[in-house]
This record gives structure tokens, C-alpha cells and sequence, in this order.
């Protein structure tokens, strides 16, 4: 009973001890949203990065703004923006259908601005032999039709698919536009992170994968992709996303409401200025300018 | 004296509030877990507000979720294959609709959207559509609501795929995480419980007191880690040895989140079961010794023995910090929900899977309802291994 008793208060304790925590930050965040203009951003965790150092820079030039960048994935950002709970909602989709029209069901306009490009390259083992495949080819190996390389061209060797986990805008986009929204193979590795795909891959002979342009390193290959049945492969670059030559490439939206233009336009003018356009490039993704 | 008489009930009563009420957020979270995993069962695997249609004049009136993400996968592309006339399927959805319709056609506010719909499906037989009830119900002549199996226990339990975010119908087979789980964790414990004892029997009985009282508090470190770190470790070192060892395509297997597992649960199983076998008096110690039983023959039949309970203890407690975990499972185990699981084959965990997947499920909708669901079957599961082992360690005092 003694010790049933110290279990209490230990639990106890240590259910205080979060609370305190909590009071903590809801105690820092009361200054910021007592400044002049705040702006809350919401959404893909694609855009994240970016429109974290967009609102730094913003708020070291304009002296009592406040802007609160906060992730969670796209399609969380846009519920955020029905809701009215946040200003601008970035996405690195567009809207779909059925989106639209709940907006249009509450009487909103969306104004839609894209900020940049994401170019994602699928990524392989250095010592692989394979240079380039079809959009067709890729599809088959992330739906578990193709198994070996040597059906593409390659050493005979298992093939290990690297893909992210399915809350990430970068798996449903693939999905979406590279296996023509059939779903992935059961035996996909899903990968909880970027970085955890480029480490996996790095040290696996037989792995295929996809990223950002911004996470290739030396340790992975990029591979060039063909979007007309093998006539014309391209490699992953910036130009090639800017230019639309390089084909799983993707816009990088801010959407925000047409009522609330005038307090978020200082912010998405800033994002689209020179300076705001240098840091996306910085941040690893295509500038629109 | 008498300060103590008034303060010691207070005390008490104090200390008692704090018991009931930590007693009663436990149970909150419990009915809360509970309350929402079991609204789970029963929906529709078909998003909400979502219906899915067919031609009136199909004959095929039913479908199960695994035909229907079958057909969206285009594994079954003909109606004969489903029981209905030999006449290809033609998937239907808003995307297509946005395809085969200009925005004018559509009206500015999405007006004409039904009489579209109508329109097209009435040309096409053989359609499957997809489209939100609020637009189309009762609206559109051409096409009828298909039904769709509910979700039930026994079909959670025993479907073998896992797509939650499948569209239009999501796949919620539990079963492949599951056994998962289980592997990982069972090979976990039988890796980490003999190594764990014997540094425990080495510390409690052979080690002297200098190189005890330096291992402890290292061993004790290790339970401090964050298992992020250790995921990390696993990741970069447990992985690539896996690999190369038994030669595999892949590392991230279930092998190497079991052995990552077993090292976080070592530090638990050491401290516990080291400190039940200090418990064996020493006279009981020195009354073998004396009947001319050696070291060994004495730790074997005589302290272990007597500290048994604490060891299957030690052994619980092990085995819910494997279960239980979450990060490290999350980085080494290679996430793939498939089946049967091998040792040498990526598997899927409970815990991962509701980590990596609760962030972006619509608050309160199926997807977040199914991880609700494993919440409470990893709940089950942990309860059960605790009653069981409490039998079994109380059978043995007796």
C-alpha cells in the first residue's frame, strides 16, 4: 500500500511539473501577441524552413511585427485558413476540389501566391549503375512490380524502395504524380525524416529513394527522370525546376484569405521581394524570380 | 509533540488526496483513450462526407475496402472481376471531373457541379465515382450509393494491410503491426534478460565494492539516454552491422530494433533484479557456504531463488519499455506494415505508427480514430502481460 501510495505522488509530481510547463509557454507567447502586427503561418512542413527564415528577417527589418510559423503539414495549414485560426497557410500543394469548395461553402476567397519551387530527386546508391529511369519504371519499383535492378538495367540485386511516412506532403505529392495515385508497396521502407532517407541510402547498395533538392549529398546519386516514356531524361537542378524542364517539381504556396489582405500583405510582399526571394534559395528550393 | 499530532494527519490526508486524484487522472485517460478508439468502429471506411457511387444499372451493389482500393490501385480493372457484367471500371473522382470539365461548365460557385456529375456518370456504365454527399446526394439520377463493409473489431484485428491514408476507402488491418510489435519486442526481451541478469548477479554477488559502486551509476546513465539518441546510435551503427553481417539488402530490420530495444531495456532490468537478488539475507548466503556449496552453486540454488519475484519483475518492466517504445523503433525498424514479419525483414511497430502518424491525421476523423484504436490495443496487450506475470510470480512465493 506504501508503495502504491509513492506511485500516486510521483505520478502526481510529475503530472504538476508538466502543467508547469505549460503555464511557462503560453507565458512567453503573451508579449508576442501583444506587439503591433501579429501574423500567424501555418502549414507544410515542406515550406516550414523557408517561412521560418522569412519571418526572422521580417521581424529584425520591421521592429514590432510578430509572425508565428507553426508546421503540421499542409493539409493541416488549409483546415487552419476554413477556420479562420491562422492568417496565411502555406502549402506545398494546390487546393483540391473538394477544398475549394468548402471555402466556397463559407464564403471565402482565397488569394493563392507561390514562393518558390521544391525539385525533388530521386536518389540511389553511389556504386549503382543506374543513371536514369522512366516515370513508368519508378512507378512499378514504389508499387513493387519491378523488384531487381536488373529489370531496369542494373546489377542483379534486391531493390529496397526508401519512402517518407504517409503524413508527409512529399509522399502524397509522389503518390500523386509519379505512381499515378496508386498506393505504395507494402514493403516500402517508410523513413520518419529527410535525413533519415539519405543516411538509409548512403549505406545500402540496393536502395532507391526520394528527397528535396536540398538534401543531396555526396554520400547519394541522383538519378535523371523521364516523363516521356524514356525519349529524354532530365537531371535534378535548379534551372531545371525553374524552367519546368525537370518534371517532379512542385510550387510552394502561401494561400490566405482576401478579407485579411491588408494585415498579411506586408509579409508576403516581403517574401516575394528580392531579399525574401534570396532567403528560399538559401533555404535550398528554386526562387520564382 | 503536539505540533506532531495535529501536522501527521494532515500529512496523511494529504498525501491521500494526491493518491486519489493522480489515481483518477489515470482513469480519465484511460476512458478518454477508450472513447475515442472505440467511435472507430462502425464508421465507414470511405472519408466522411464522402459517398461512393455507381451506375444505376450495375449490378453490383457492394464492395468490400480492399476491392475498392484494388480498383483505385488498378489491380482489378474489369466489373466481372467484382461480380458484375463484363465492362471495364472507369474511376471517377473530383481531379477527373476538374479533367473533363471547364470551370465555366462547373459555374463560378461549383453550381452546375451535380447536373455535371449527372451528366458524365449517365455516359459511362461502367464508373466507380467518389464525391462529396453534400453535392450529390439525391441530386444525381444516374448513379447509386454503393455500400461499403463497415469497420467491425474482427475485421481490424485480422486484415492484413495497413493504408490509413489510402483514398478513397482506407485499409485499417491491424494485424501486421501487431505481430510486429510482438516480434520486436519478444526477441528484445530474450536478448536483453540473460545479459541483464548476469551483469545483475555479477554486481549483486561477485563485482567488490569499488567496481560496484562505479558500475551502477554508469548503468544508471544508460537509462537516462533519450531513446532518440539511441534510435540514432542504431540507426548509424546497429544497422550497417546488421547488413553486413547476415548480408542483407536492407538493415533496418526487426533484428535491429530488437537488439536496440534490448540495450534500452537493460539498464531497467540490471537495477531492478540486481537490487531484488541484494535482498537475499545473508544469513540464508552464509548458511549454504557453510554446508559446502560453492559461489556458483549458491548464487544458482539460493539468491536467484529467492529473488525470483523481483527478476519477473525486472522482466515486465523490460518488456513494457520495449513495447511501449516509440522512437528508436521508429528510426532502425524500417516502418514496412507488411507480412508475415521475419527477423531479417523491415517491420512496422503500435508505437511507431502512431508517432509518425498522428501529426497529420485530421483531428476526430477515422484516420485519428484508428490510431485511437492502437492506442487501446497496445494498452490491452501491456495489461495482459502484466497480469499474466503477476500470477506467475505470485504462484512462485507461495
Amino acid at each position: 500500500m506504501k508503495n502504491i501510495n509513492f506511485l500516486f505522488l510521483a505520478i502526481t509530481l510529475f503530472l504538476a511539473s508538466c502543467g508547469g510547463d505549460k503555464t511557462e509557454t503560453t507565458g512567453t507567447e503573451t508579449p508576442a501577441t501583444a506587439a503591433t502586427t501579429t501574423i500567424s503561418v501555418k502549414g507544410s512542413d515542406t515550406v516550414l524552413p523557408v517561412s521560418q527564415k522569412e519571418a526572422e528577417e521580417f521581424m529584425k527589418a520591421n521592429a514590432g511585427s510578430a509572425i508565428t510559423v507553426v508546421g503540421g503539414g499542409s493539409g493541416t495549414g488549409i483546415t487552419a485558413l476554413m477556420d479562420n485560426s491562422t492568417d496565411v497557410c502555406m502549402s506545398s500543394r494546390e487546393l483540391k476540389t473538394d477544398e475549394k469548395l468548402k471555402f466556397q461553402g463559407k464564403a471565402i476567397e482565397v488569394k493563392e501566391v507561390v514562393i518558390g519551387y521544391d525539385a525533388l530527386s530521386v536518389i540511389v546508391h553511389p556504386e549503382n549503375k543506374v543513371a536514369q529511369l522512366t516515370r513508368e519504371q519508378l512507378e512499378k519499383i514504389f508499387t513493387g512490380e519491378i523488384k531487381n535492378w536488373k529489370e531496369v538495367g542494373g546489377a542483379d540485386a534486391q531493390i529496397v524502395a526508401y519512402s517518407r511516412e504517409s503524413s508527409s506532403g512529399t509522399y502524397e505529392f509522389f503518390k500523386e504524380h509519379v505512381m499515378d495515385k496508386k498506393n505504395y508497396a507494402t514493403n516500402v521502407l517508410n523513413m520518419p525524416a529527410t535525413g533519415a532517407i539519405v543516411q538509409s541510402i548512403s549505406q545500402t547498395k540496393g536502395a532507391i529513394g526520394y528527397v528535396g533538392l536540398a538534401y543531396l549529398t555526396e554520400g547519394v546519386k541522383a538519378i535523371s527522370v523521364s516523363y516521356d516514356a524514356g525519349k529524354t531524361f532530365v537531371a535534378p537542378s535548379v534551372e531545371g525546376a525553374k524552367d519546368k524542364s525537370y518534371p517532379i517539381a512542385r510550387a510552394m504556396y502561401y494561400f490566405y484569405d482576401a478579407k485579411n489582405e491588408a494585415k498579411v500583405k506586408s509579409f508576403v510582399d516581403y517574401v516575394m521581394s528580392d531579399a525574401g526571394q534570396k532567403n528560399v534559395a538559401d533555404a535550398g528550393y528554386v526562387p520564382v524570380k | 509533540m503536539r505540533i506532531r499530532r495535529f501536522t501527521e494527519p494532515v500529512f496523511e490526508s494529504l498525501i491521500k488526496i494526491c493518491g486519489y486524484s493522480s489515481g483518477f487522472v489515470v482513469l480519465l485517460i484511460i476512458v478518454f483513450l477508450f472513447k475515442e478508439g472505440i467511435s472507430f468502429f462502425g464508421s465507414s471506411p470511405v472519408e466522411e462526407g464522402f459517398t461512393m457511387y455507381v451506375h444505376a444499372s450495375n449490378p453490383v451493389k457492394d464492395l468490400s475496402a480492399a476491392q475498392i482500393k484494388d480498383v483505385f490501385d488498378q489491380k482489378i480493372t474489369n466489373w466481372k472481376a467484382l461480380g458484375g457484367a463484363d465492362q471495364p471500371i472507369e474511376r471517377f473522382s473530383l481531379d477527373e471531373l476538374g479533367e473533363a470539365f471547364t470551370e465555366e461548365q462547373l459555374g463560378k460557385d461549383f453550381e452546375f457541379l451535380p447536373k455535371c456529375i449527372d451528366s458524365y456518370m449517365d455516359s459511362l456504365p461502367g464508373s466507380l465515382a467518389f464525391f462529396p454527399s453534400a453535392q450529390t446526394d439525391g441530386k444525381v439520377k444516374s448513379a447509386v450509393p454503393i455500400k461499403i463493409d463497415k469497420i467491425t473489431v474482427g475485421k481490424f484485428l485480422s486484415d492484413t494491410e495497413w493504408f490509413p491514408t489510402s483514398r478513397p476507402a482506407a485499409r485499417m488491418g491491424v494485424m501486421p503491426l501487431l505481430l510486429g510489435t510482438l516480434l520486436v519486442s519478444f526477441f528484445a526481451i530474450i536478448i536483453a534478460l540473460p545479459l541483464g541478469l548476469a551483469a545483475a548477479v555479477y554486481l549483486a554477488e561477485i563485482a567488490d565494492e569499488r567496481v560496484r559502486k562505479f558500475l551502477k551509476p554508469v548503468i544508471e546513465l544508460l537509462a537516462g539516454i533519450p531513446s532518440v539518441v539511441y534510435g540514432f546510435f542504431g540507426l548509424v551503427v546497429i544497422v550497417p552491422l546488421v547488413q553486413s553481417t547476415f548480408n542483407l539488402p536492407v538493415g533496418e530490420t526487426a533484428l535491429a530494433g530488437s537488439i536496440v530495444l534490448a540495450i534500452m531495456a537493460l539498464p531497467t532490468i540490471i537495477t531492478v533484479s540486481e537490487d531484488a537478488l541484494r535482498t537475499t539475507p545473508r544469513a540464508m548466503k552464509e548458511a549454504s557456504l557453510a554446508l559446502g556449496a560453492s559461489q556458483w552453486q549458491t548464487i544458482r540454488k539460493v539468491v536467484v531463488p529467492y529473488a525470483s519475484s523481483g527478476i519477473t519483475a525486472a522482466a515486465i518492466l523490460g518488456i513494457g519499455r520495449a513495447i511501449g517504445e516509440t522512437m528508436a523503433a521508429l528510426m532502425v525498424t524500417g516502418n514496412s506494415a507488411i507480412m508475415p514479419p521475419t527477423l531479417l525483414q523491415p517491420v512496422r511497430t503500435i508505437p511507431a505508427t502512431i508517432a509518425a502518424e498522428l501529426g497529420e491525421a485530421p483531428f476526430g476523423g477515422l484516420h485519428f480514430q484508428a490510431l485511437f484504436a492502437l492506442g487501446c490495443l497496445l494498452f490491452i496487450i501491456t495489461l495482459i502481460i502484466s497480469l499474466l506475470v503477476e500470477r506467475v510470480s505470485a504462484k512462485r512465493i507461495n
